[in-house]
């Protein structure tokens, strides 16, 4: 089909490998910011190694974050009066005066600039870096300890931070989503194999009055966009009161699907006359003809079924959108989205560990049934 | 109708008997009980109310009908034939006998296996304005002031098409499974011909395999008319109602506004415009589409 050569071969290889790279960018760049603090998801440019770093503090190591370079030389000083008492702040020079600190003040609804007495704790040199301690995890409370350093007594090593998926589980009922998902997704496969291969059965190897028109309709049915049958659907659960339950979301695939009753009904065609003749003749009945020979016969094609069926069902968005009302009965994609636009884009680190652990499982289930996923595919491309 | 033809009638019912339910219940109901809501004012709340035709006189007067119409339209207009070209260079690169294809083929795959919310995420994450990664790529590159993606009017929508080509593994895969069954007998009579690459290109590979662009771009039609999820979660059909597509406005008609009425109307409008674009296809189809092997 190309044209072949070395010099053609390398082009090819090069092409393949650029676009690899981009189609794969992606996914390594969710799991470098899941690993990262939320810091250093914030840094132009992008960093791709997630890090800590360490200054020494009394002869100890001590993990902490940067924070801004100070332009100006400074002092770190503890405020001795005012409403600040107590408390350490960074001055510069310019804003000192006879031992007295200019700062901002809020008094009531205003902000006031006073001069305040200090106690000078160390001299900060332009080009300095705040260094701020860390914390295992973001949500303890205490002050953390701070101060400016120069650039060069601030050791790195790089360092996973794992702890973001555990801070995930801890802002959103991760496993809650997890358990309804797999409830929708089992159920829903169990059901749509199942009836899908019955009904296959029915229109393939039964030959009956009607069911050419019926199977016509069954295709015909295929072309209808899913936003003609939505309002009234959501009708017909809401009068079942399935509305903010998962119901609406397994139950009808216990009643097949167009699609997978056709591609069914075309593996079923395959199989030869003569074994189900022969059965018959031994005195099985249509059932167990269906249950003891067809479906044995038949794995590829009800494994292509049970995947693709399993993996809409752990992918749908608008179903879940529309009949889950009840936070507790969320999927992971609803309740991924809705953490996303609670916390408008600012944890990316906790979204992305969030999106990892819900692509994951897809990703897992890729590996082990790669071949069912490509001949799934090609499958419906080329038995049109 | 014979002892034997009775029996098996009732057979061929019974095992059907889940679908012929399921058609009736999940589909030939909600089909025509939404084709009379589309006449009808109707909110959920009380039963629907006749109106006539004003759901669709209002929609060719409804400024947003007609945005969320263009936006979708500019979307398939775009997506198919990039769609198109990327996926068929792409599926062609991998049917060169190259070695490692399986492990091209999986990378190319996976991105359409992603759920559609972590995908949005993820691209969101990328597109950001201030951290993003492909911003900072870009000024690396040299363009010093890159567009804020999502939230910029003119360049929200080639985000979103963007996004869907990194999807489009699925397509590859079935452009790459036909291009596998082109007969190596005819690329060799060719190549004895001294044909060009274009010219086996042109007139063999593209006519071979003509039966699955054609199901690609009907499926792709389809799928885009319909995009929903990336929409609703990256941008909520903003800035300024840019990325508001038809499923999009549809959805916030039915389930935030609860005009049920009028969303019917616009499903009807939807399913008549998929119709007639795929009745095109298959008309320019039947002169161009090649089926071998009957």
């Amino acid at each position: 089909m190309m044209p072949q050569g070395k010099g053609i071969r390398f082009f090819t290889y090069l092409a393949l490998t650029a676009c690899s790279v981009v189609f794969a960018l992606p996914f390594v760049w969710v799991m470098v910011t899941s690993l990262k603090p939320v810091e250093q998801t914030m840094t132009i440019p992008p960093t791709w190694v997630p890090k800590t770093y360490y200054i020494q503090v009394a002869g100890k190591k001590l993990e902490v974050k940067k924070g801004v370079v100070t332009q100006e030389a400074g002092v770190i000083a503890v405020v001795k009066d005012g409403p600040k008492r107590g408390e350490r702040v960074f001055v510069a020079d310019s804003q000192l005066k006879d031992g007295k600190a200019l700062l901002q003040v809020q008094v009531a609804d205003r902000i006031e600039e006073n001069y305040y007495a200090v106690d000078i704790e160390k001299k900060v040199q332009p080009g300095w870096v705040q260094v701020i301690e860390k914390f295992s995890t973001q949500y303890e409370k205490v002050e953390p300890y701070w101060t400016f350093v120069p650039p060069q007594e601030v050791t790195e090593k790089v360092k996973f931070w794992f702890t973001n998926y555990l801070d995930v589980f801890a802002k959103i009922p991760f496993l809650n989503y997890a358990k309804n998902t797999l409830i929708v997704c089992i159920l829903g496969v169990i059901g749509m194999t199942f009836s899908s291969a019955l009904v296959a059965y029915g229109f393939s190897r039964i030959t009956w009055k009607g069911r050419d028109f019926i199977f016509t309709l069954t295709l015909a049915s295929m072309m209808i966009p899913f936003a003609v049958v939505m309002v009234p659907l959501y009708g017909v659960f809401k009068n079942f009161g399935w509305i903010g339950t998962l119901k609406p979301l397994w139950f009808p695939c216990f009643f097949g699907g167009a699609f997978n009753i056709f591609l069914l009904k075309q593996f079923f065609m395959t199989i030869p006359r003569d074994l189900t003749d022969a059965a018959r003749v031994d005195g099985c009945n249509e059932f167990e003809i269906f249950w003891r020979i067809i479906l044995p016969l038949s794995r590829p094609a009800l494994s292509v079924v049970a995947l693709f069926h399993f993996m809409y069902a752990w992918n749908d968005f608008m179903g879940p959108l529309i009949y889950l009302t009840n936070k507790d009965t969320y999927t992971l994609s609803l309740g991924l989205q809705v953490f996303q636009s609670q916390h408008g884009g600012t944890e990316w680190h906790l979204l992305m560990a969030a999106s990892a652990m819900v692509l994951l499982p897809i990703l897992i289930l890729f590996f082990f049934a790669q071949k069912t996923f490509i001949q799934g595919v090609a499958l419906t491309g080329l038995k049109e | 109708m014979t002892k034997g033809e009775k029996k098996d009638l009732l057979k061929g019912i019974l095992f059907t008997s889940p679908w012929l339910v399921g058609l009736s219940i999940f589909v030939i109901y909600p089909v025509v009980a939404s084709f009379y809501y589309s006449f009808c004012y109707y909110s959920v709340l009380q039963p629907p109310r006749f109106i006539g035709l004003l759901n669709y006189r209002d929609l060719f007067t409804d400024p947003i009908f007609w945005k969320s119409l263009w936006n979708t339209a500019y979307f398939v207009i775009f997506m198919i034939p990039l769609g198109f070209v990327t996926s068929l260079s792409l599926a062609m690169l991998l049917n060169t006998k190259v070695r490692g294809m399986a492990f091209y083929r999986m990378i190319f795959f996976i991105p359409s296996l992603v759920p559609m919310v972590a995908g949005s995420l993820l691209w969101m994450w990328i597109f950001n304005g201030e951290y993003g990664l492909l911003n900072s790529f870009l000024v690396k590159i040299g363009i010093p002031n890159p567009p804020n993606w999502l939230m910029d009017v003119n360049f929200a929508k080639p985000a979103i098409i963007i996004m869907s080509l990194w999807g489009l593994g699925q397509t590859i895969v079935i452009y790459l499974a036909g291009l596998q069954d082109v007969p190596v007998t005819l690329i060799e009579a060719a190549d004895l011909d001294g044909a060009s690459w274009f010219d086996k290109l042109w007139n063999i590979t593209i006519p071979m395999i003509s039966p699955v662009i054609y199901f690609n771009i009907i499926m792709g039609i389809i799928g885009s008319f319909q995009i929903f999820a990336q929409a609703y979660i990256m941008t909520n059909g903003g800035p300024q109602r840019s990325t508001t597509f038809y499923a999009l406005y549809l959805y916030q008609t039915a389930f935030e506004d609860f005009r049920m009425g009028y969303a019917s109307a616009m499903a009807w409008i939807l399913f008549v415009i998929i119709l007639l674009l795929t009745m095109l296809v298959q008309r320019i189809s039947k002169e161009k589409v090649y089926y071998h092997g009957g």
